[in-house]
């Protein structure tokens, strides 16, 4: 696998020097995704608590439960998990490229302008513009700004990998790599379709279900992926335990991922949902093969996990993943015969890849990095504690509650005797637990705005206040004559 | 392969390859779909939704109707019922015949549960009657004597019934927990979806699935009262009232037709009335179009129940010893 690079490399940069390069764009990005999260807790928290009563807020149209419930997913997904996975990929290909960021105003302008198209796309959610196609629900006048935004994102991203000064690739690289392509192929795929030009009738299911499978079977995974590999072995100080095992995962995950979207009652011709179930059932070779790295790696060192946060949020987030996969296998598996693709257990199961996974693995990245940028630490190491332990027991009050309302759900319709009245009671209690779940999250994200806040004040407050003195050393007299 | 350009052909080839299977093999089986015939009496299938329909559409769209409900009817599978349609003139072969016919042995849905759970009594099927019952059964054709029966069972019973001189077909009748719930009559095709846009099958059901609510409840006038309080209709409900669809109006000269007929405790003070929006009655009009119930080729039904079966699934009159209608209609080109 190695070669000898076709052209002498430049001199590799040090890490600080790297790290300087990205310290703005990335902070502005870690910044935005944690007001995004905090957000997207508020919506969650309304849409929660309209179980407990439906008329909570419902004389307000741009407060219903279809708009905010859409509004939090769209905010979890675009404005955190999209936004956060790539400021991560950034550092990831600057840092182990051995290069600076290349061209960092890119990222600073696709990163304002991305953030305006999420804030409009949220906006028309709640106005009503809503496409209808879960997961992709902004209007198509803010998909265009956000397509922008992010080519300009990946425009630097690629850049960045294209000049890296080490020429030996790790594994993770070629994961980022492949998810730089992978979005806005998806994106532009689903969003011309479906949005731009409508293709007829159930066609647009079958569009639907390739992005939506792309997106959280295929891009949160690669990110996440290549964070789980770096940080891992980094953070516990010991090596990968195996490069192939986890380049075996990478082409299993793009060559079978892809197709594991649509579900088996879906309106579509048979081959469709058949191919899909087989697709759901080969994840389980790279779920093995991940599961095997991650614990050959650690090797037992479970220790070094209570005295790192970051070590600490990043395993969760990869046991969540092997979960997570876990759950999509049985849940196809079992569709056939006991149809469970339309009751709880599929929020539940998206929630823990989108959350338990990706999202704690971007915490424990962002945790990670954001003391390396700033050559700082955070204010406060218990409140980084405390965001850790509010997210774990979060999302097990929210995942579990969800997945067993899923069972007793399935369970009960199977039954035609059941009324259906009698099937939504007994989900009840479920979906009034995983308030409380909602609960911890939303001070958890609480916490992580803070933690991210107030590391950046910490690092750019004595500049500023500098900055500002020099400023003004020519004024004071002028000021002290008046 | 420490190559960029590699690496990148690798992940496109990756990507190209579910691309052509997911986007563009759909696009080009199902998003080139035509209307069809349906099997009984060829109607063209599916028509547009009326314009007023089509406004409600979107309005189910705008507020995220889909978040909470599927319209998607899943079946288990299809068991067989024989139908005799006409007695023939050799009843003294024909009683017997009907006698000897052995009952069913795909048990349904319920039936399945049932045994699985070990309570609750089998659902009553036609099967064993006695000699009078069959005489009686004879005077009130077309009547289905068999029913739950796999292909070939079927296909025993309607030669035995052909030799005894009498014409005998078989009914195709999806089952499956949904069908027993009366969510819908057949599975959901891809034909149900062609003039909508967007699509939305839905992902989960928080409430009850609405693919053919429109033949549960007709009635526009049920789905104005339960948008405005869907408690009236169902104490426990967790469905949100949509009132903005709605507006309190002084009543001036007298009263509009339109206005909803509440109950006391829900009603506006004297004076004033309670008036659907525009967008209310066309959710109405959409929620009210979503019925699929037609038999077609990819989903062939004739449901027995009494409800639908004058309109499109009266069973049509075959030549002796034909034992199945569906085969023989396939949809046109």
């Amino acid at each position: 696998m190695s070669d000898t690079p076709s052209f002498a490399p430049l001199p590799a940069v040090a890490p600080a020097e790297g790290d300087a390069s990205c310290r703005f764009p990335l902070l502005l990005m870690f910044f935005c995704a944690a007001c995004w999260l905090v957000l997207a807790s508020g919506f969650a928290l309304i849409s929660s608590i309209k179980f407990h009563s439906p008329t909570f807020l419902a004389g307000s149209a741009w407060l219903t439960y279809g708009r905010v419930h859409t509004a939090y997913l769209n905010c979890l997904l675009y404005g955190f998990c999209l936004q956060a996975g790539l400021g991560v990929a950034l550092w990831l290909l600057a840092r182990l490229g051995q290069t600076p960021l290349a061209q960092p105003w890119l990222v600073i302008v696709g990163t304002l302008v991305w953030n305006a198209g999420v804030k409009l796309g949220v906006f028309g959610i709640l106005w009503g513009d809503g496409t209808g196609f879960e997961y992709l629900d902004m209007p198509g006048y803010a998909a265009w700004i956000i397509m922008l935004g992010y080519l300009l994102i990946g425009l630097a991203g690629v850049l960045t990998f294209h000049q890296r000064r080490e020429r030996q690739l790790f594994v993770s690289q070629w994961f980022i790599f492949a998810a730089l392509f992978w979005f806005p192929w998806i994106y532009a795929t689903a969003e011309l379709l479906l949005v731009r030009s409508h293709v007829r009738g159930a066609a647009q299911v079958a569009i639907w279900a390739y992005y939506n499978a792309n997106l959280s079977t295929v891009w949160f995974p690669l990110v996440g992926l290549a964070a789980i590999f770096y940080f891992i072995p980094k953070l516990a100080q010991r090596d990968l335990h195996s490069r192939y095992l986890a380049l075996f995962v990478f082409w299993m995950l793009i060559l079978f991922g892809g197709w594991t979207g649509v579900s088996i009652g879906a309106p579509l011709p048979a081959w469709m949902p058949a191919i899909s179930t087989v697709a759901t059932m080969l994840l389980a070779v790279p779920l093995l093969a991940v599961a095997l790295n991650v614990q050959r790696t650690l090797g037992g060192n479970w220790g070094k996990l209570r005295a790192n946060a970051p070590l600490q949020f990043i395993t969760v987030g990869a046991v969540a993943l092997l979960l997570a996969w876990l759950a999509k296998i049985v849940c196809a598996g079992v569709d056939e015969a006991y149809p469970v693709s339309l009751t709880w257990l599929t929020p539940a199961r998206e929630q823990l890849n989108s959350y338990g996974f990706f999202s704690l693995v971007m915490f424990g990245a962002i945790y990670a990095i954001l003391p390396r940028l700033t050559h700082a630490e955070f204010p406060s190491r218990t409140l980084v504690r405390v965001h850790f332990w509010l997210a774990l027991f979060g999302v097990l009050l929210v995942v579990v509650p969800l997945a067993g309302a899923g069972i007793v759900e399935a369970c009960r319709l199977h039954n035609p005797d059941t009324p259906f009245m009698s099937v939504v009671k007994s989900t009840m209690p479920f979906l009034r637990a995983s308030t409380t779940g909602d609960l911890l999250l939303a001070l958890g994200h609480f916490i992580f705005f803070i933690n991210v806040t107030a590391l950046a004040v910490r690092f750019y407050r004595p500049r500023v206040a500098g900055a500002y003195a020099d400023a003004t050393a020519d004024l004071s007299p002028a000021v002290a004559k008046l | 392969m420490n190559y960029g350009p590699l690496l990148f052909l690798a992940a496109f080839f990756a990507l190209a390859s579910s691309w052509c299977g997911l986007v563009l093999a759909p696009q080009l089986q199902v998003g080139q779909l035509q209307q069809t015939n349906t099997l009984s009496g060829g109607a063209t299938y599916p028509l547009g939704r009326p314009g007023e329909a089509q406004q409600g559409l979107q309005v189910y769209r705008a507020n995220g109707c889909a978040s909470c409900h599927s319209q998607q009817v899943r079946q288990s599978r299809t068991v067989c019922d024989v139908v005799l349609t006409e007695a023939g003139t050799n009843q003294a072969a024909l009683i017997p015949a009907l006698l000897t016919l052995k009952c069913g042995t795909v048990p349904t849905e319920a039936e399945q549960h049932a045994a699985a759970t070990a309570k609750g009594k089998p659902p009553a099927r036609i099967q064993d009657f006695s000699e009078p019952e069959a005489r009686e059964l004879l005077a009130h054709l077309p009547q289905p004597v068999r029913q739950g029966l796999t292909r070939e069972e079927a296909n025993a019973d309607v030669k035995a019934l052909t030799a005894a001189g009498a014409k005998a077909l078989i009914w195709i009748v999806p089952i499956g927990p949904d069908i027993s719930r009366v969510w819908g009559l057949r599975r959901t095709v891809a034909e149900d979806f062609l003039f909508d846009y967007p699509v939305m099958p839905g992902s989960q059901r928080i409430g009850p699935d609405l693919a053919n609510v429109g033949l549960r409840l007709p009635d526009a006038n049920w789905h104005l009262r339960h948008l405005y309080a869907p408690r009236l209709y169902e104490k426990g409900s967790t469905m949100p009232p949509y009132c903005f669809l709605f507006e309190k109006r002084k009543i001036e000269t007298e009263p509009s037709p339109e206005a909803l007929t509440l109950p006391p405790e829900l009603a506006p003070e004297p004076g004033y009335e309670i008036v659907p929006k525009q967008a209310a009655k066309a959710l109405a009009a959409y929620l009210t179009s979503l019925r699929a119930d037609a038999s077609l080729f990819v989903a062939p039904l004739v449901a027995a129940s009494a409800a639908t079966g004058t309109t499109t699934n009266a069973p049509v009159a075959s030549e002796p010893g034909s034992t199945n209608p569906v085969p023989a209609n396939p949809p046109p080109k």
